[in-house]
């Protein structure tokens, strides 16, 4: 990896289980600063964990997420949440506040952390809601609007406080072609205006390579490939290109381990 | 020894391990719900919209159950102290009854279903739909955002639920007693007035809900915060809530009237 970023979130050897499962095994990355960086893998390999573990949420069984040099499980619960204020995630069901209009939902963090005069938060939340195309619905419910509207306004209140870092957890999922357009658009912009540091955790993979700059392809519980995504696409990888060119035969196999098929037809399920 | 002994030791082992687990997980969660120091301007205004949610919104169902518990209890007591020509007894014998054990009881089992179903269905679905954890995110603490604010709310409600359930529950008394049988309402309400004592009848009503308000509400919250984010999960823990508060308020209403009532 040639990046001449300082990384603001640095994963060192992560280790991770739940149960009997493991999730990750000493998997290393590295996030630079005011990137688009994206971090995709089949369904189910634990994509939305290793954000969890980013930001805090989870413990990993060994190795080290360091935010900005400070490691995150290290840190005490007052140290943990001034990095949160600095970081922020837009949940993949958009996790709206479902008992405040798409205004306070904007303003929430504000009022909770800034300080500010409401006056100015009013101003600020207006200009995160046109940033999103949605000022139109500020006074309406989070369940009056279409799940894709629900992501973009979550996506303002992730960005109301101006976080150093936004981590997207699958954000196109079960989205139509033109929300699709519009949250790819909208990441890709973002980030360039507030020179953000993006995460994408996603299995979209068209989407994830038009606007990332740096890809990690997740399988197997580690990396199997990262470079860019023009690197990617010509990579000589079986497994990266069964995930690229959406085959459904390949390394990664379609049926999930089990017995044998016609003893179970036979005999039952055992 | 056979392995299947030996299974069903560890299985008892696993069920004595989680359940003191649960109840370690229970214990931080209250302890962390009390200590955090509140925010006196933000957490007022929480804890005012919690008041009217747990509290105001249950006004109804315990107002109603307590006026006919009130005149079920007159007429089954008029229908057997009219026998020993004590009726005038009638208004102690349903105040004594209503503020000594169902005013509290009744009102904590409504409670129990009403209130604190609603806030394990709430929070857990808080919790299935990324609310906590978004909360979390932001830097914002949900024992003291979401927890505290709906405990204190269940702790201050339910005292006063209790006191208005046994109060309406009276008035029920003396409709059927005065109004309807005939006994004289001067002595209706002077025999009430001399039986019952403030310490030990309306303090210790308050007592007793004061300690089932804490319990109720910490199961409801406990259910709500550990729930598995999915239907069946919420709708366990929804069940549990009722079932466990109803057997605990049971329990410690025994409990609690033997070391107040029992010499």
């Amino acid at each position: 990896m040639t990046q001449t970023q300082k990384p603001l979130i640095e994963i060192r050897n992560l280790g991770f289980s739940r149960g009997q499962r493991v999730i990750y095994n000493d998997v290393s990355l590295s996030i630079p600063k005011g990137k688009v960086t994206a971090i995709m893998g089949p369904s189910g390999i634990g994509k939305t964990t290793l954000l969890k573990l980013m930001g805090g949420q989870l413990t990993p069984d060994s190795g080290q997420v360091l935010f900005d040099g400070l490691d995150i499980h290290r840190c005490s619960r007052s140290e943990l949440f001034s990095i949160r204020k600095r970081m922020s995630m837009l949940f993949q069901s958009g996790a709206l506040f479902t008992d405040m209009n798409v205004f306070d939902n904007v303003a929430f963090a504000l009022r909770e952390h800034s300080g500010l005069s409401e006056s100015i938060i009013e101003r600020i939340v207006l200009m995160k809601l046109e940033a999103v195309g949605l000022r139109g619905v500020a006074k309406q419910m989070p369940t009056e609007l279409s799940g894709g509207m629900q992501r973009r306004a979550a996506l303002a209140r992730a960005i109301a406080l101006e976080p150093e870092m936004v981590m997207y957890d699958e954000p196109f999922a079960g989205q139509d072609p033109i929300s699709m357009g519009v949250l790819v658009k909208l990441i890709r912009e973002l980030s360039d205006a507030l020179n953000l540091t993006s995460v994408v955790v996603s299995h979209d993979v068209q989407e994830v390579l038009s606007i990332a700059d740096y890809v990690y392809v997740m399988a197997d519980k580690t990396i199997i490939a990262h470079g860019t995504p023009e690197a990617l696409r010509h990579a000589d990888i079986a497994q990266l290109k069964q995930f690229i060119e959406g085959a459904p035969d390949g390394p990664v196999p379609f049926h999930y381990p089990a017995a044998d098929y016609q003893e179970e037809l036979l005999h039952g399920l055992k | 020894m056979s392995v299947i002994v030996i299974d069903k030791i560890a299985n008892v082992g696993r069920w004595a391990i989680d359940n003191v687990m649960g109840m370690g997980r229970a214990g931080i969660m209250l302890y962390s719900a009390i200590v955090r120091l509140p925010r006196f301007k933000k957490g007022t205004a929480l804890l005012v919209k919690q008041l009217y949610v747990v509290g105001v919104q249950s006004m109804v169902i315990i107002l109603v159950s307590g006026l006919f518990i009130g005149m079920v209890l007159a007429l089954q007591g008029y229908t057997i102290l009219v026998g020993y020509g004590a009726e005038q007894s009638l208004g102690p014998m349903v105040a004594l009854s209503l503020l000594r054990e169902l005013g509290p009881v009744v009102t904590a089992l409504l409670f129990a279903g009403r209130a604190g179903s609603a806030l394990t269905a709430e929070i857990g679905l808080m919790k299935s739909t990324e609310q906590l954890s978004s909360l979390e995110m932001m830097a914002i603490d949900p024992l003291r955002q979401i927890i505290a604010p709906r405990f204190w709310a269940g702790v201050i409600s339910l005292p006063l639920l209790a006191l208005m359930f046994s109060t309406i529950g009276i008035y029920g008394a003396h409709i059927v007693g005065v109004d309807w049988k005939g006994i004289d309402s001067g002595s209706f309400w002077s025999i009430l007035q001399a039986s019952v004592e403030w310490r030990s009848d309306i303090v210790n009503c308050l007592i007793k809900s004061v300690v089932f308000a804490v319990v109720v509400t910490w199961i409801a919250l406990y259910r709500g915060y550990h729930v598995i984010p999915n239907p069946e999960g919420i709708s366990k823990a929804t069940t549990q809530t009722v079932v466990q508060s109803s057997l605990a308020i049971l329990a410690l209403d025994f409990l609690m009237t033997t070391m107040m009532f029992g010499q």
